[in-house]
């Protein structure tokens, strides 16, 4: 047999304006985890679409087990044993797990009756023997993310699949669920499943990965076996220079407050509870303030109710000593407050829209780019929109025409970015999660923005699951749990150990702020 | 030339092309299976339509004839536009253009006046009609679809009973507003001298014109324009940018369904054709009108081409030898052809995809 199970050889791949893949060799040994490293739009997902039959290359061949083979189509991957778990999980939500996992390749007998059974012992044979624990019977919008990712990993396991691909598969996870991960993939390995990890976490691809292929900007750098290598090295190939893994920042007087939330309350949805249980705090000019937590513990609703994209339930909102709790969104932006959304899909952007329209969203409306008598004022919103790229360092095919949507989601990230810090009427900045797919280089450069939005005497409040950032970029840490604040630390005081038993609830503190 | 091929625009134009030309195929088709005698002297007269005449002022007469009914489907096809643009599905076009025939007859028939107010009459009555389906939408979810089809119904048999009101004694049909009452027949400005002394050609026709390139100018120039278009592509950065969806959602159906009423008066108030008051189903205008806006790839302008092009046929199928065919088969060449041209965004999706594998 031959030594690789796939060979990924000059591989090119272009898209209008681009060159997504340049000349891309990748391979990948049986049995191993190999990581596929680099920033943003470097071309790892369009390299992974390539083998996964979603595109189809201008040169290049693939390989598998040392013989030519043709991905026309994802089923062409499948009938080769090349299986992905997508960074967003393709589950059906109100199936049950079992269900999910035989979908598509359903046990069925010839008159078309299903046969469970069968299924569900293979699939507990597969999950006892690479410890992937799941409930079969429950339902996916019921589980946790952890155990909807496991759901995925025994998608593919039940196909047989051999070669696995992992797109980012640690965003969405809890420091637990992170540990969790590496042990199966470890297993998956051992027992002869080869596995490629997409990720830009250099810390997981140093704990789990045997090789580690990287590429910039479409090119192919190199590939390095992980154990002859550390992060720093890594990281310099990836971002083209040296990273400063640490945040820099001064020590900064706070001053006047610019938001006071007092004994704030949202609905939830779905049931009387409350998800935000009587929340206060302050965020002052020239101080940034971090709500950490565990994903689901209120943070959203809270930010919500904030921005005003949902009404709160009780208590008051004040932006520099202003009562907006009860104004519309569009109030509070001109109130003074610029807000860099969660969801950038939902939320963040028009993925329709060209980028430079996109770039006005928040004040297309404003003099500067709309006349008097309500034309758009197109060179105003292109000049402006191409200083912010400029600024920013938005990559896209076509500068300001690019439709939003064609952008790779780190760019499309920086551009919220440029757009929400480039405000000058706002005195607060709701960041949520700003870095969130995002690679090293991109983090650094986010953070470094939001310092500086400290500096210039900003208020900012960011929510972050990340507790390399919690710890690195605030002045202030709140931690979240279902629903309320339950523990107030300055970051210079305090372990990520510590924080982690307040984020999970073992241990909580009277906070009046 | 690359690019031109690649252009979005270019390749609306020719997936519009392919469905006109697969449309005339199966039509052509169809006219052999039922009699292959005189099946190629039919479509040719489909596609000739007015050019059937030999004299130069027939011909200018008969292509007035087919521009009187293009401007009310112009109308129609640019209020199903506008609403789409906003990411509304406005079937209830039907019933505003029906909204708009009644009040503009009944303006002009039962108050006598003058051709302006019973158009404007239209324009507000179709507009009701459309915040109607607005409001349900924006305050109680209710699918657009669904109100527009209700509305459809009680607007049908509402006009039929008002306008009941304005009918000749012996026949189920409305008076001739031409007989009745001239100051309500729209203005000729000399257009009739220009068509062959078509009586029926007046500034409807320009008047769409105008519309079409108001409605690209307001879509594509304006902060209006740009809101509802944000609304439409995603409702819920929309709110995150502090506009406001619900008013938009309300605004974009009273305007297209003012639209709609505006193309209704358009061609009643030039006295061309009248109500029949025992009608049981809403005029196919409305409903052609999704065809058009689809076949004009969804562009103000191309609407105009569109629309011409569906008169065209539907007009062309009169032309058909009567003693071969029977009488409806104009209809249903025409609804094939028009069947036809829902199915430019299937054909634009067939292309986008050939072109992205080659590319």
């Amino acid at each position: 047999m031959a030594e690789y199970a796939i060979e990924m050889l000059g591989i090119t791949k272009v898209f209008p304006g681009i060159i997504a893949n340049d000349d891309i060799t990748l391979t990948l040994k049986r049995g191993e985890i190999h990581a596929l490293l680099g920033e943003n739009g470097a071309g790892k997902s369009t390299l992974m679409s390539v083998l996964f039959g979603l595109y189809q290359p201008e040169k290049g061949i693939i390989k598998k087990d040392g013989v030519e083979v043709k991905i026309n189509d994802p089923n062409d991957a499948n009938n080769l044993g090349i299986g992905m778990v997508h960074q967003h999980f393709k589950l059906v939500e109100c199936f049950s797990v079992l269900d999910n996992i035989i979908m598509g390749a359903e046990p069925a007998d010839k008159l078309g009756f299903l046969h469970k059974a069968e299924a569900r012992k293979k699939i507990t044979e597969l999950s006892e023997k690479y410890g992937l624990h799941v409930d079969l019977d429950a339902k996916i919008e019921d589980i946790t993310v952890g155990m909807q990712q496991r759901t995925e990993i025994l998608k593919m396991l039940y196909r047989d699949n051999e070669i696995l691909i992992f797109d980012e598969p640690t965003a969405v996870l809890t420091p637990q669920e992170i540990e969790e991960l590496m042990i199966i993939m470890k297993n998956l390995a051992s027992e002869g499943k080869s596995i490629l990890f997409i990720s830009h976490k250099l810390n997981e691809i140093m704990e789990v990965s045997n090789r580690c292929t990287i590429l910039r900007k479409g090119k192919y750098i190199g590939t390095v076996n992980t154990d002859e290598t550390t992060v720093e090295k890594l990281s310099a190939m990836m971002v083209g220079r040296d990273v400063n893994f640490h945040v820099e920042k001064d020590n900064k007087e706070a001053g006047e407050p610019i938001l006071e939330v007092e004994g704030l309350s949202v609905a939830s949805k779905t049931s009387k509870k409350m998800v935000v249980n009587n929340v206060s705090f302050k965020v002052r000019a020239g101080e940034i303030v971090c709500i950490a937590g565990i994903d689901g513990n209120g943070q959203t609703e809270l930010v919500y109710g904030i921005t005003g994209l949902e009404p709160i339930k009780s208590g008051t909102i004040k932006l520099n000593g202003e009562d907006i709790s009860k104004y519309p969104v569009r109030k509070r932006s001109i109130a003074g407050m610029a807000h860099i959304p969660e969801d950038r899909h939902k939320h963040g952007l028009v993925l329709d829209y060209p980028l430079d329209y996109n770039m006005v969203l928040q004040n297309y409306y404003k003099p500067e780019f709309t006349n008097k008598a309500g034309f758009l004022k197109k060179k105003n919103i292109r000049a402006y929109s191409e200083k912010l790229i400029e600024e920013f360092d938005v990559r896209s095919g076509q500068g300001p025409s690019t439709i939003a949507r064609s952008m790779s989601g780190g760019n499309q990230q920086k551009a919220i970015a440029a757009r929400e810090m480039n405000r000058d009427e706002a005195d607060l900045l709701v960041a949520v999660q700003p870095t969130r797919g995002l690679d090293i280089g991109a983090i650094e450069f986010i953070h470094k923005k939001l310092i500086a939005e400290r500096d210039e005497g900003k208020a900012v409040l960011l929510v972050s699951l990340e507790l390399d950032e919690v710890m690195d970029v605030p002045d202030r840490i709140l931690v979240m749990y279902e629903g309320e604040i339950v523990g107030e630390f300055d970051p210079k005081n305090v372990t990520q150990e510590e924080l982690g038993l307040y984020m999970s609830g073992a241990k909580r503190d009277e906070v009046k702020s | 030339m690359k690019k031109v091929l690649k252009s979005d625009g270019f390749q609306s134009l020719i997936a519009s092309l392919i469905c006109v030309i697969l449309g005339l195929f199966i039509g052509y088709i169809v006219l052999l299976i039922i009699n292959p005698e005189g099946a190629f002297e039919a479509i040719l007269a489909i596609i000739k339509n007015f050019l059937f005449y030999p004299s130069g002022p027939a011909r200018m007469k008969y292509f007035g004839a087919t521009l009187v009914k293009t401007a009310p489907l112009v109308m129609c096809s640019l209020s199903i536009l506008f609403a789409y643009k906003v990411g509304l599905f406005n079937i209830g076009v039907a019933g505003q253009y029906c909204a708009g025939i009644g009040a503009s007859i009944y303006c002009a028939l039962a108050l006598n006046l003058p051709w302006y107010f019973c158009l404007l009459a239209a324009v507000v009555a179709g507009g009701i009609l459309g915040t109607a389906s607005g409001m349900l939408k924006a305050y109680c979810n209710v699918n657009e679809v669904i109100s527009g089809i209700m509305l459809n119904w009680i607007c049908l048999y509402t006009v039929n009973g008002v306008l009941k009101n304005v009918k000749e004694p012996s026949s189920p049909y409305t008076y001739n507003i031409a007989n009745k009452n001239t100051k309500a027949l729209l203005p000729n400005l000399g257009l009739d001298k220009l068509f062959g002394n078509n009586k029926y050609v007046t500034i409807a026709i320009p008047l769409a014109i105008v519309v079409a390139i108001v409605v690209m100018i307001i879509l594509d120039k304006t902060k209006i324009g740009y809101e509802l278009k944000a609304t439409g592509l995603n409702k819920n950065a929309a709110k995150y940018a502090g506009i406001k969806e619900k008013k938009n959602i309300i605004i974009s159906l009273a305007i297209s369904g003012g639209v709609a009423g505006a193309g209704a008066a358009f061609y009643y108030l030039t006295g061309v054709e009248q109500w029949m008051c025992t009608s049981s189903a809403v005029p196919n205008m409305g409903f052609n009108g999704i065809a058009s806006a689809f076949l004009g790839a969804l562009n103000p302008i191309g609407t105009l081409i569109s629309s011409f092009f569906i008169q065209h046929i539907t007009n062309g199928g009169g032309y058909v030898d009567k003693t071969v065919y029977c009488s409806q088969i104009s209809d249903l060449i025409s609804s094939i052809i028009i069947y036809l041209c829902g199915f430019v965004l299937f054909f634009k999706t067939i292309m986008k995809k050939a072109g992205g594998a080659k590319k």
